[in-house]
């Protein structure tokens, strides 16, 4: 266990060299400096700015100090906002968007669970149709369009919750949570209904049942173990698409988080900015990855024989 | 069972199989008739789009559906019908080019990794595991800023991502096809290699191919109104369902059929490809029609 879990954090690292080194040259080889502004800037100006930010310097020269720079945890200055830093920036949007994603993963796990062994239970009946239904409606209505419709119905015409903000207003955390969080219960829906209708099929399901078990007590000790593996193996890239995700919802409800930042400095072009919160979002992805990999790791035995013979 | 060794000695018999299950399973089938019909409408838009593309009527302006608008007008009085036919055209263009990149890469990938196997196919699978820990959503959102938001990128950065899982599913079902007897068969017949791939090969890998492929049309169609309703993805003039949507958003308080309308346009799409794929699959799965 801790010589694969030290085994995939040993390859996390070229991963994200490749992602540093990868997003470093694209955001350099950008069309357009990133000092290009509408009016015209005295050429004295654009070259004491890009003193300031090394950019005189060979590429090369730029990418190494960079690399230093974010190996000790610096992930530069933004071009945009002078004298606030990526770091600033990061920490001033962390807090909302990983609450938000918190939450939308708990509304996430607590619907997509409870539908999918619903519908394990009795599979082919209304109890299986009708959460599988309403959960290939979950997948098939993107957040973007979700968000909206929420927002018209139980804030502008039922005047019941707050539309936007975050924190300011009791219950405005609501609705972008249940928008962020409902495809991804479709998902899991899905997946820990697969998961469990496999796994009630197996001979130690039947054992249990021969000994005279309570059904509820067969589901809950036995079966849900092994049935949510499938789900377990999901979170990590789940929560890859629920950062992609809070670009959206954050947007719509206009929480001051990640994902509002990252779209905003893509549209200011602020490219430190970007390239700072990308390499942030890939680090915390390949962590996520990692997390998720060992809990499945944990929870399936087979696997873990086979993880220890790997490494 | 005597019709199934006439139907074997057609030779047809899986895909007739297929069929004939799938023509049981009627929300497969109404996803396929949309789809068809979707795809007809959008060839035909040009000749059947009840105004131009173009044509506003400011002093109209926003009206509700109406037996002259039967979507309504949005804010510029454009007719929202022909808006959404125009913007369906874009949709689904992505959806099946950037799909066909993702197939063609995935399936080459794939394939060969699957036959050359050993040290190639490691290395190729690694690339593809490293690939799969890669933030993408965040890398397109990069792309499109880097470069400008032109559509042909799109086409590319999304095929680009798509395609890994379809590399995986080759690969196991070709690794999987190797080591059957009746390839062992075939060889010890004298079969040549290239025979082997028409014959055996490529038939028996058709069948997920197919499935994930009707499955990754919706995924790209999502991500690219995803893009479009952030600003990033496809630009105006041209129009998609995405842009529609984040338009409608705008003015969703006065005029909510703006945004109902090519919402459930999207929706219905989606539904009806994510419908069509469970089906394909359940119908080509050859484990599910044995019993």
């Amino acid at each position: 266990m801790l010589r694969f879990a030290l085994g995939r954090l040993l390859q996390a690292i070229p991963v994200l060299l490749i992602v540093i080194s990868a997003t470093f040259l694209l955001v350099h080889s950008a069309p357009g400096g990133p000092f290009s502004a509408d009016k015209a800037v005295p050429p004295e100006v654009i070259r004491a700015l890009e003193a300031q930010y090394n950019l005189d310097q060979p590429l090369w020269q730029q990418y190494l100090s960079y690399l230093g720079d974010v190996l000790q945890g610096d992930l530069g200055p933004s071009f945009k906002y002078s004298g606030r830093t990526v770091n600033e920036l990061i920490a001033a949007g962390l807090p909302a968007t990983a609450e938000l994603a918190l939450y939308a993963m708990l509304v996430a796990l607590v619907i997509g669970v409870s539908a999918g062994v619903l519908a394990a239970i009795r599979p082919n009946t209304m109890q299986d149709y009708l959460p599988m239904s309403a959960a290939m409606l979950g997948i098939c209505m993107p957040s973007f369009l979700l968000g909206p419709l929420l927002v018209l119905v139980f804030g502008i015409h039922l005047e019941w919750l707050p539309v936007s903000g975050w924190g300011d207003i009791p219950g405005d955390k609501v609705l972008p949570a249940i928008t962020l969080g409902t495809g991804y219960a479709a998902y899991i829906a899905r997946l820990s209904r697969g998961g469990m209708l496999e796994v009630l099929s197996q001979d130690y399901i039947r054992t249990a049942r021969a000994k005279g078990l309570s059904e509820p007590l067969i589901i809950f000790k036995h079966a849900l173990r092994g049935g949510l593996i499938p789900v377990v193996a999901f979170l990590g890239p789940a929560f890859a698409g629920l950062l992609g995700g809070s670009f959206v919802v954050e947007t719509i409800f206009q929480i001051p988080g990640l994902g509002r930042f990252y779209v905003q400095a893509a549209f200011n072009r602020d490219y430190t900015m970007i390239l700072g919160m990308t390499i942030f979002f890939a680090a915390l992805i390949t962590l996520f990855n990692l997390l998720s990999d060992m809990l499945a790791l944990w929870l399936n035995p087979k696997l873990r024989q086979q993880g220890a013979g790997e490494h | 069972m005597d019709s199934q060794i006439l139907s074997e000695e057609k030779g047809s018999s899986l895909w007739r199989d297929a069929w004939i299950k799938l023509s049981k399973n009627y929300l497969a089938l109404f996803g396929l008739g949309l789809i068809v019909l979707l795809c007809v409408v959008s060839l035909l838009t040009p000749w059947i789009a009840p105004y131009g593309y173009e044509e506003q009527n400011l002093m109209l302006g926003a009206t509700a559906p109406s037996l002259q608008h039967w979507l309504g007008t949005d804010i510029f009085g454009r007719d929202m019908l022909t808006r959404i036919m125009y913007g369906g055209r874009v949709s689904l263009t992505v959806g099946f080019i950037a799909t066909a990149v993702a197939l063609i890469i995935g399936v080459l990938w794939g394939a060969i990794a699957g036959f050359v196997g050993g040290r190639v196919d490691a290395v190729m699978m690694r690339i593809v595991d490293i690939m799969y820990a890669l933030p993408f959503m965040i890398f397109i959102v990069l792309l499109m800023v880097v470069f400008g938001r032109n559509i042909l990128l799109l086409f590319v950065a999304i095929g680009a991502v798509e395609w890994l899982t379809m590399a995986r599913i080759v690969r196991s079902q070709v690794m999987n096809l190797r080591k059957q007897e009746f390839i062992e068969a075939a060889y010890s017949m004298g079969l040549s290699q290239w025979t082997i791939i028409r014959r055996h090969i490529i038939p028996n890998t058709l069948g997920p191919v197919i499935v994930y492929t009707t499955l990754t049309i919706p995924s790209v169609m999502l991500l690219e109104a995803f893009l479009s309703f952030l600003g990033l993805g496809i630009q105006p003039p041209q129009s998609s369902w995405g842009l529609l949507i984040n338009y409608g958003v705008e003015t969703m308080e006065e005029y909510p059929w703006l945004l109902i309308f090519p919402g459930i346009t999207l929706s219905l799409t989606l539904f009806a490809l994510n419908f069509l794929g469970d089906g394909l699959r359940d119908a080509l799965d050859p484990r599910a029609s044995k019993d």
